[in-house]
């Protein structure tokens, strides 16, 4: 009986390894995404974020689309819930049933997308640059990925400033309307006063956690803006170690040691609940904070100081991708230029408050700016903003450089040279793998 | 044959049919035993076993053995065989060598605390006679209860100005628990212990039942106290639950994922109470490398079995 069981049970193992193996082991050749081109025409199904705006926006879109096109319908829904968008869509794009366009594809995500065969190089319709080009001008050219090509359609960003509140500034003894916080060193005086004076808990109070995306919120805007506009990876090398990664660690480091940013995870929004009197956001901020904060917005400090209209910050973008599961590409193609045209990119602007990455956005909405100057800042530093780099291992890059970052710079522990250094070093070999 | 079927119904004595007759009957026996329906009630357990434990073990072991990436179907792609690569990156990687240290210092405090707790207050609630059932939910209640509800709870309690710290006053840690470094791995151990309790308390309620009466009775009889008698009858008696106690708290422990992810922030702080799972999700499903995530897997598994073999060899005695 015992020898039977064995052999049997032995049998069904083989059969099932065989069975799995059969599954996994087959091609053998290398992979890009995939081609569009000359893609079929019907219904399409889209997803799009789930905030109350962008579906407001989405909704308005699909029926306006719809209306016009009976025989190339749009079936809309929200993105999944998810522990991430990206984990939604990648699962999505394994499983072969990914929408046509996902209106929320974090470039980040993109190289893994692609890589996966997930993507349509939006290069291969006829106009594919042409379009992309005249859109966005030369803030496109972030979003091209290693051979040349676009596999995302560069659709919005929320350029980040430091918003802060208005009231603890002033019962801080501090000029609400014109703070000094353009240096490190007026930055770190203004911390230093708004906490030791009580007006603030906290006078900043970024995630801590380590989350490999954290760093687009604390290190990469101020990077961006002492860098003039340096991407965290160029030319396949980590271009962080210098003397600019430096400064922006140290002052970071400053406020962690000091007390003046928390080292423990805030549960809620900190500058909603008067924990923090600064926070760094994008312009969604202003309809969650506007009518509850007296608030008011500044460029990301740097270490001598730079002028607004030459401030560069982290973009914050979210885009827009093209599945290869589509069977209606060109249909699909038609409505990512519709969605991103210039009527719609008003709307966006009007319902949302996000920046449609389009060139000279001020001079091409004047009548919004104009009824809304809150969001003329964002506006205009919309105009200078750094993307995260479109590199292989992206994720990976970013979680090299948070658990050095949480190491030196927040918990203050090592030499902080040596962690920025180390973690450049590291992200040198993933940036150069394909 | 029906000579044959008269003479077994008859005096069921009859000898085996002789010749080609009873050849098909032995092969058929051989394969299917004596009891065929056996196998039917037994097919949709193994089918489930197959499908849900033993493929997907299958799977990941291949996939540690090759460049593997999720991919569209149809995608042209290159999975190749990279040998025991993955398995060197693996234990080459000090992330991962910290996340299976910090597990393991998990496990030496969260196992023993959880069959000593969980069999002392079972063996008190088995006495209680009023407010039983209030009790017994109480302790349940955690265990039922989302992880991720629970967590915002503790987040608040041992916060730095948390309820816990107000208690200790000079006594609190500097950093507080859950952001410094010795007491973050501490902190998460307690919580599970704290929130798993309710169901090893079951277990042992359980064994409890079946503990003769005359073994207390005799230990009374002999002059036991209340403690000798817990050491030399309860203890001894309930042997087979503690060994399945041991076995289920290592091998969930070993598991941890949700408390690292949610309650230290992602295996903060500086990974000091990251978890291999903790680590698996990260390259496996962030970041793209399944290969490396199905590597850290089986290391995870064989040790996992390392250590339950050995605690059923030294705790579990002579017990099957």
């Amino acid at each position: 009986m015992q020898r039977r069981t064995r052999v049997t049970a032995a049998a069904l193992t083989a059969a099932g390894l065989l069975a799995v193996t059969a599954c996994g082991g087959d091609d053998d050749a290398s992979t890009g995404g995939g081609d569009g081109g000359d893609g079929g025409r019907g219904d399409i199904t889209i997803w799009y974020s789930n905030n109350e705006a962008e579906v407001a926006w989405g909704e308005q879109m699909v029926q306006a689309w719809n209306a016009e096109h009976p025989d190339e319908q749009i079936e809309a829904q929200e993105i999944p819930a998810g522990a991430s968008s990206e984990e939604v869509i990648g699962a999505a794009i394994t499983a072969g049933n990914a929408p046509c366009l996902i209106f929320n594809t974090a470039p980040v995500a993109v190289p893994d997308f692609e890589r996966q065969g997930g993507l349509v190089s939006l290069s291969s319709f006829d106009d594919g640059d042409d379009y992309v080009a005249a859109r966005s001008g030369d803030i496109a050219e972030q979003y091209r990925s290693a051979n040349g090509e676009y596999f995302q359609l560069p659709w919005k960003s929320n350029p980040v400033m430091i918003f802060y509140n208005k009231e603890m500034f002033a019962a801080a003894g501090l000029d609400p309307e014109n703070p000094p916080l353009g240096t490190y060193d007026e930055f770190l005086e203004t911390a230093r006063t708004l906490v030791s004076s009580g007006a603030a808990p906290k006078a900043i109070w970024p995630a801590p956690t380590s989350e490999f995306f954290q760093n687009w919120f604390d290190f990469y805007p101020l990077y961006a803006a002492e860098t003039g506009g340096a991407a965290l990876v160029e030319d396949g090398s980590a271009t962080f170690a210098d003397d600019a990664g430096r400064s922006v660690a140290e002052f970071w480091k400053s406020l962690y040691d000091e007390g003046l940013a928390s080292r423990e995870t805030y549960q809620g929004d900190s500058f909603a609940d008067g924990q923090a009197a600064m926070a760094i956001v994008g312009p969604w901020a202003i309809s969650v904070y506007g009518e509850n904060i007296a608030w008011g917005a500044a460029p990301v400090p740097t270490s001598a100081g730079t002028a607004a209209d030459q401030t560069y910050t982290f973009s914050d973008a979210k885009n827009i991708g093209l599945y290869t599961a589509c069977e209606n590409q060109a249909t699909a193609w038609d409505v990512l230029k519709f969605a991103t045209g210039q009527e719609q990119d008003g709307l966006l602007l009007e319902l949302t408050g996000q920046m449609p990455m389009r060139q000279d956005l001020p001079g091409t909405y004047p009548d919004y700016f104009a009824a809304n100057p809150a969001y003329e800042a964002f506006g205009d530093q919309a105009a200078r903003t750094v993307e995260v780099p479109n590199i292989p291992n992206a994720v990976a890059v970013w979680q090299t450089l948070r658990d050095a970052w949480s190491q030196s710079v927040i918990f203050g522990e090592g030499d902080l040279q040596e962690s920025l250094q180390g973690a450049a070093d590291e992200i040198d070999g993933l940036a150069g793998q394909s | 044959m029906t000579v044959v079927d008269t003479g077994a119904r008859a005096g069921g004595a009859a000898p085996p049919p002789a010749g080609r007759r009873g050849r098909p009957r032995d092969r058929r026996r051989r394969l299917l035993g004596r009891n065929p329906s056996g196998l039917l009630f037994s097919t949709p357990y193994l089918a489930y076993v197959l499908v849900v434990f033993a493929v997907p073990l299958g799977f990941a072991v291949w996939i540690s053995f090759h460049d593997y990436f999720f991919a569209a179907p149809g995608a042209d792609v290159d999975r190749p065989f990279v040998g025991l690569d993955n398995y060197t990156d693996v234990l080459t990687d000090p992330d991962v060598r910290r996340s299976f240290v910090n597990i393991g210092i998990f496990l030496v405090i969260n196992v023993p605390l959880t069959v000593v707790l969980s069999l002392v207050l079972a063996t008190l609630l088995n006495q209680v006679v009023r407010g039983r059932v209030f009790l017994r939910v109480s302790f349940y209640v955690p265990y039922v209860t989302a992880s991720v509800a629970v967590v915002g709870v503790w987040l608040f309690l041992f916060s730095g100005d948390g309820l816990v710290n107000e208690v200790l006053g000079p006594l609190a840690p500097d950093p507080p628990w859950l952001i410094n470094s010795f007491w973050a791995m501490p902190s998460i151990a307690f919580f599970v212990t704290w929130k798993q309790l309710g169901f090893y308390i079951l277990l042992y309620l359980a064994a409890l039942q079946n503990v003769p009466r005359e073994l207390y009775e005799a230990a009374a009889t002999d002059g036991a106290g209340r403690l000798r008698t817990f050491r030399s009858v309860t203890v001894p008696a309930v042997r087979p639950a503690t060994v399945l106690v041991v076995l289920l708290s290592t091998i969930i422990g070993a598991n941890l994922f949700t408390e690292p992810y949610l309650l230290t922030g992602g295996g903060g702080p500086n990974g000091a109470s990251a978890s291999p799972v903790l680590i698996m999700y990260q390259r496996g499903i962030e970041q793209g490398t399944p290969g490396v995530a199905a590597a850290i897997g089986v290391v995870l598994v064989l040790l996992v079995l390392l250590v339950a073999w050995l605690q059923r060899r030294f705790v579990g005695g002579g017990e099957s």
